[in-house]
């Protein structure tokens, strides 16, 4: 099995400094190469937690995680993450953001010549070319993110961890970057966890969905997605596993039920 | 899969406070400049009429006339020592800024990272801060000796407080996302400091020298006035010893002079580096 996931989670708990229980129950996941998983669940159940214990940017409270089946002790080169935030340094041209920490020590070494090929590639992959030297203020909510994804991809990763990183943009540019997203899977072969409370972008980019519920969070339910993408036009198909995802969440949290009714 | 919407959102407009571009832009500028020189104007008016109209004839306000100070000081500054005694206080003013900074920033920056060692000195900091600079003064002279070095010390100590105070509110200030991202990144402490904390706080650094540098400029002429031989201090004083009032009116224009310049630089240095945040 470790031969063929490249990220995977055993038993994995988190819980606080001081808090009596869990803020996550034991928690299993692997992921293949090339493989998009989207983990949806409502807002404030610590999806964003668990990511970050993928991330290596926590340590979880027990259980590990693995990747290439070596133990994770802190963030791997070959994994990259982005925020809701597009994180941009706003003294720093839209390139030397995306160029941003390429030389820094625990990265990869790589030549001059190197490094100015892969932010020229990564520029080139969202689309932002034209913009490159323009600084962050100048950039539009999805250019910034457009930018944001672009600084990972300048790192090759294996994987790519998304924290509901189009949550705050509107529904157009959204439905763009979810797009833009599918394309970079299409020709990057990355393999992606997105962290989504929106089930219709977890239904349009999965392979797979994992539902995240309950207090403390555990896994509730799982689904294939085994549909070509892009899914626009899948709609029957897609609305089925919608309703299947939507009574699940109603029957692990009742306390949520009004909620996600107007989330989703 | 066509990539067409990717550009599709354009850039925003530039906003308010970058470089001017448009004509309009040049116009209101001009405009205030236009305005700005009419309010000198009024205030060399009002100097000229304190002067010449108001003062009796003989009256000894006589001698402080723009127009005596204006060519005494165009005399003083062909065929005097000024322009030495310019280029001493100067350097004074960008020693003592210097060593404001080099103790100022990192104590700022330690002192804004930590909620404990804030907490530690804010008081201390508050109290020392509210001692003019120039009550140290026999004290600097006492240990310092007579010379350039008491000086060094009373323009660094008035303007080490801005700059700490300043960098220390620029770490606060610095958005944890940024510091997030740095960790994400496998960044060690240096090249967070180095990449993330200093850019970051750059803009409130340059705040704190821009007030620092207005504090000092205060400061500097009285400190110049004890146990020094050069620098427009001692020159106000030596005018005043040789009874040479034109003279003494030249200098204080000098000095008002030289700070607006100096304030003008700190201005434009600030909007060098700001205008891209």
């Amino acid at each position: 099995m470790i031969g063929q996931t490249i990220l995977e989670a055993n038993a994995v708990t988190l819980r606080y400094d001081g808090d009596q229980g869990n803020v996550l129950d034991p928690f299993d996941f692997a992921l293949k190469p090339g493989e998009t998983i989207g983990i949806l669940g409502p807002s404030g159940v610590g999806k964003s937690s668990l990511l970050r214990v993928l991330a290596g940017l926590q340590q979880p409270s027990s259980g590990a995680v693995h990747i290439r089946g070596q133990a994770l002790w802190g963030p791997h080169p070959r994994v990259s993450i982005a925020f809701q935030d597009p994180s941009l340094l706003p003294w720093l041209t839209l390139e030397r953001n995306v160029a941003f920490g390429l030389d820094f020590k625990h990265q990869p070494q790589l030549s001059r010549a190197e490094r100015a090929r892969r932010v020229d590639e990564a520029i080139a992959e969202v689309g932002l070319s034209s913009a490159r030297n323009q600084f962050p203020d100048q950039l539009s909510g999805g250019m910034a993110q457009r930018a944001a994804l672009a600084r990972c991809l300048a790192r090759e990763p294996d994987i790519l961890l998304l924290d509901e990183p189009f949550g705050a943009l509107d529904e157009v540019t959204r439905s763009q970057m979810q797009r833009l997203l599918l394309k970079i899977v299409s020709d990057l072969g990355t393999a992606v966890v997105l962290i989504t409370h929106d089930i219709d972008e977890a239904l349009l980019v999965s392979d797979r969905i994992v539902l995240l519920g309950g207090s403390p969070a555990r896994q509730i339910g799982e689904w294939t997605v085994d549909l070509a993408k892009p899914r626009d036009d899948d709609v029957s198909e897609l609305g089925r596993l919608r309703v299947d995802i939507v009574s699940a969440l109603r029957r692990a949290s009742p306390a949520h039920h009004k909620d996600e009714a107007h989330a989703v | 899969m066509s990539v067409s919407w990717a550009t599709a959102d354009p850039p925003k407009a530039v906003p308010a406070g970058r470089p001017i571009s448009s004509s309009s832009a040049w116009r209101a500028a001009l405009l205030r400049q236009t305005i700005g020189i009419a309010g000198l104007a009024v205030l060399l008016v009002l100097w000229w009429g304190g002067t010449k109209l108001i003062a009796a004839p003989g009256s000894f306000l006589r001698h402080f006339s723009p127009l005596e100070a204006v060519t005494t000081l165009g005399r003083l500054a062909t065929n005097s020592d000024l322009p030495i005694h310019v280029l001493v206080s100067l350097r004074r003013v960008l020693i003592g800024l210097g060593l404001a900074l080099v103790i100022g920033v990192p104590i700022g920056l330690a002192v804004g990272r930590s909620a404990l060692l804030n907490s530690a000195t804010s008081p201390s900091f508050q109290f020392l801060r509210m001692i003019s600079p120039l009550s140290w003064m026999p004290l600097a002279v006492m240990v310092l000796g007579v010379g350039d070095r008491p000086i060094y010390f009373l323009l660094a100590f008035a303007a080490v407080w801005p700059i700490l105070l300043s960098t220390a509110e620029g770490v606060r200030q610095l958005q944890p996302a940024w510091l997030r991202l740095a960790a994400s990144l496998s960044a060690t402490r240096w090249e967070t400091l180095r990449h993330v904390v200093l850019p970051g706080v750059l803009a409130h650094v340059l705040t704190g020298l821009r007030l620092a540098i207005g504090v000092v400029w205060i400061v500097l002429v009285p400190c110049e006035m004890l146990g020094v031989s050069a620098g427009l201090g001692y020159f106000i004083l030596d005018t005043r010893d040789r009874l040479a009032y034109s003279e003494l009116t030249a200098m204080v224009l000098v000095i008002g002079l030289l700070g607006f310049l100096l304030d003008a630089a700190a201005r434009g240095l600030n909007r060098l580096v700001t205008h891209r945040h």
